[in-house]
C-alpha cells in the first residue's frame, strides 16, 4: 500500500513503529502536492517542511501527532507564510504569528506542507471566491469542490495530505467535506481557538477538520480543543475527545429533521440518505421523524446575520498596516478605493447587505429579527434534543455542481448551505460523513447533536462508516 | 427593492468605491437577495428574545498585567508606507 493511503492514525503507527521516517512520508505526500492536480493549493511550504520533518525524525521520541503532514485552510494565519485568506486585498501577507490551532497542531508533531485554496474571506459554497483561481472535485474536474474550505476538502480527497484544516461559519466545512466524499467536523462554538483565524463572522466561526475517517478527524480534533487566554470566546473542554470505538448504535435515538427531507433536496441524495438511515437502524439505533419548524429560515436569517457580522470584521482591511493601498490624495478616497478595487464581488455583496441590515432605519427589521429568529432555532433544537440523542439530515441538498453553473446566481449558491446553517446558528456541533453515491459523485450524511457531544458523535459517525465502507478514494485516482 | 440612493449610501458608509456599472448590479442582487430575506419580516416573533450569545458564558476577565507586546519593527513589516516608525496615511481632509 503506497504512504499516501495510509490514514493519519496509521502514518502516526507506522512512524511510532519505526516503518517510515517523517521525511519519506512527506516526500511521498509533497509529490502530490507540488503537482496538484486538482489546484488545491495556494502556497506550499516545501523547505520548511522537510526542515520541520527532519527536526521531528532527530527526537528520541516521537510526538503524539508523529510527523504527520498536513495541510491548512488560507484562512488561518502562519506565521511568515504567505496568507491570503483568497483575497487580492492579503497578497503577499506573511502574517506575524501562528493561530493557536496550527501551533497546538505543530507543537503535537503535525507538519504543515501548505496553504488551501478558499472563497474570499470565506464567503462562498465552491470556492469559486477565490481571488486566484478555482479547485476541481477530486471526484470530477469538471465540478466544484464545495465551499469555502474547497482546497482543504480537494487535497484530502486527492490524497495529497490525510487530513487538513478548514472553518466553518454557516457549512464551510460539512459541504465540501459531503461533495469531495470525505470526513468533515465542525465542533461546539467555542471549542477551539479562532486566534489566528481570520474573522468572517464571529458568532459562528468555528476551526475544524477534514479526514478521510472518523477517527482521524477526532485525533486531530483532540489536539487542538480547549482554552486559550487568546481567544475570550474559547472555551475549557469538558473531559477530552476520546477515540472512537463503537461498533453499533444501540439504544441510539436518531431524529431525521423532516424539513431538510423535502423540496429541494436532490433525489439522488435522498436515496443516499434513506440508505443510510436505515443502516443506523439496522445497528441497533431507533430513528423518528423530528421537525424544526424554523430551520428553513435559517437561510434567510443567517444572509443578514453573518453579512452583518462581516461588514464589521472586514472594516479593517484598508491597505495600510498590511496588503496594498491603491494610491490617492486623501485617506477617504484611499479607504474606498482600496476596498473597491481589492475586494471580490461576493465580499462586496455581503459588505453591502450587511451594513444595509445594520443601517439606521432598517436595523430592527432586518438585524433585530434575524436574532430573535436565531432564538426560535436555538429553542428548537434544544427541544427535538430532549427526545433523541442526535439529528440527522443530508449535508448539502445536492452533489458537486458544474464549475460556474451558480456564480451568476448568488440565491442559488446560498441554497448550497439550506442544511448546514441552522446547526451553525445553534453554535451545535455536527459532522458530515460520505454516505454513499448519486450519479457517480459523493453524497454527505450530516449528523449533529447538543453542545459538547463530539464524542458520541464520532462513535456514532465511526460505527455508521464501517457499517457503509464507502470507498472514499475517487475514479482515476492513482496513489 | 432597494433603490440606487440606497445603494450610494450603503456604499459610503461601507467605505466601498463602487463604479457606475457595479451600482446597477448591486441593486439588483441585493434587492433579489432582500426578496428572499424578507420572509422572515413576517414571521411572529412577539416575545421572542433576540440571541446574544449561543452558549451562556460566563464574562471572561484577566488580570491587568503588562506584558511583552509584539515588536515595533514586526508589526511594521507587512505595511506598504512606514513614517517615523508609524503607518503612513494620506492627508485628511
Amino acid at each position: 500500500m503506497a504512504l499516501r493511503d495510509l490514514t493519519a492514525a496509521e502514518q502516526v503507527a507506522a512512524l511510532q513503529a519505526g516503518e517510515t521516517t517523517s521525511l519519506e512520508l512527506l516526500d511521498a505526500h509533497l509529490a502530490a502536492v507540488e503537482a496538484d492536480d486538482v489546484e488545491a493549493f495556494l502556497a506550499i511550504d516545501a523547505d520548511g517542511a522537510r526542515e520541520r520533518a527532519r527536526a521531528i525524525d532527530a527526537l528520541p521520541d516521537r510526538p503524539p501527532l508523529a510527523g504527520v503532514p498536513i495541510a491548512i485552510k488560507d484562512a488561518l494565519s502562519t506565521r511568515d507564510i504567505v496568507t491570503t485568506s483568497g483575497s487580492r486585498m492579503l497578497e503577499g501577507f506573511r502574517p506575524v504569528y501562528t493561530a493557536t490551532c496550527v501551533q497546538r497542531l505543530e507543537d503535537a508533531g503535525a507538519i504543515v506542507v501548505g496553504k488551501t485554496n478558499m472563497d474570499e474571506f470565506a464567503m462562498g459554497s465552491s470556492t469559486e471566491n477565490s481571488a486566484y483561481k478555482n479547485t476541481l472535485n477530486p471526484w470530477d474536474h469538471q465540478r466544484v469542490p464545495g465551499g469555502s474550505s474547497g482546497g482543504s476538502a480537494a487535497s484530502v480527497a486527492q490524497r495529497q495530505v490525510p487530513w487538513s484544516l478548514g472553518s466553518d461559519t454557516g457549512g464551510s466545512i460539512r459541504q465540501p467535506a459531503a461533495l469531495c466524499g470525505i470526513v468533515g467536523m465542525k465542533p461546539t462554538y467555542g471549542a477551539i481557538s479562532r486566534y489566528g483565524l481570520i474573522a468572517f463572522a464571529s458568532s459562528l466561526d468555528q476551526v475544524g477538520p477534514f479526514a478521510r475517517t472518523v477517527e482521524d478527524a477526532a485525533l486531530l480534533l483532540r489536539h487542538m480543543v480547549g482554552r486559550d487566554p487568546m481567544d475570550s470566546t474559547s472555551l475549557d473542554w469538558p473531559g477530552e475527545i476520546t477515540l472512537p470505538t463503537a461498533t453499533d448504535l444501540a439504544g441510539l435515538r436518531v431524529g431525521v429533521v423532516e424539513e431538510l427531507m423535502g423540496e429541494g433536496i436532490e433525489p439522488g441524495v435522498r436515496a443516499a440518505v434513506d440508505a443510510s438511515l436505515k443502516a443506523i437502524e439496522d445497528l441497533g439505533a431507533t430513528v423518528v421523524p423530528v421537525s424544526l419548524p424554523s430551520a428553513l429560515s435559517g437561510l434567510a436569517t443567517y444572509y443578514v446575520l453573518a453579512p452583518a457580522e462581516c461588514s464589521s470584521n472586514l472594516a479593517r482591511f484598508d491597505g495600510i498596516r498590511y496588503g496594498h493601498p491603491v494610491p490617492a490624495d486623501n485617506l477617504l478616497d484611499q479607504y474606498e478605493m482600496t476596498r473597491g478595487q481589492l475586494f471580490g464581488p461576493e465580499v462586496k455583496r455581503r459588505i453591502m447587505l450587511g451594513t444595509f441590515a445594520l443601517a439606521s432605519g432598517y436595523y430592527d427589521q432586518y438585524y433585530g429579527r434575524a436574532q430573535r429568529v436565531r432564538t426560535l432555532i436555538v429553542r428548537e433544537f434544544e427541544a427535538a434534543f430532549e427526545g433523541v440523542d442526535l439529528l440527522a439530515s443530508p449535508t448539502s441538498p445536492t452533489v458537486a455542481f458544474p464549475l460556474g453553473d451558480r456564480t451568476a446566481d448568488p440565491y442559488a449558491m446560498y441554497l448550497a448551505d439550506v442544511c448546514t446553517i441552522p446547526v451553525s446558528l445553534a453554535g451545535l456541533p455536527a459532522i458530515s460523513i460520505p454516505c454513499g453515491l448519486s450519479e457517480g459523485l459523493p453524497v454527505g450524511l450530516q449528523l449533529a447533536g447538543p453542545a459538547f457531544s463530539e464524542n458520541r458523535l464520532f462513535d456514532a459517525a465511526h460505527a455508521l462508516e464501517k457499517a457503509l465502507a464507502f470507498d472514499t478514494r475517487p475514479p482515476g485516482l492513482t496513489t | 427593492m432597494i433603490d440606487e440612493n440606497t445603494v450610494r449610501h450603503v456604499a459610503r458608509l461601507a467605505r466601498l468605491r463602487l463604479e457606475p456599472e457595479e451600482e446597477k448590479v448591486m441593486q439588483e442582487e441585493l434587492s433579489g437577495i432582500l426578496e428572499h430575506i424578507d420572509a422572515i419580516r413576517s414571521m411572529d416573533l412577539d416575545g421572542v428574545p433576540p440571541t446574544t450569545h449561543v452558549l451562556a458564558l460566563e464574562n471572561v476577565l484577566r488580570a491587568d498585567v503588562p506584558r511583552p507586546s509584539l515588536p515595533r519593527e514586526e508589526a511594521l513589516r507587512e505595511a506598504d508606507d512606514v513614517v517615523d516608525d508609524s503607518f503612513g496615511v494620506p492627508r485628511m481632509d
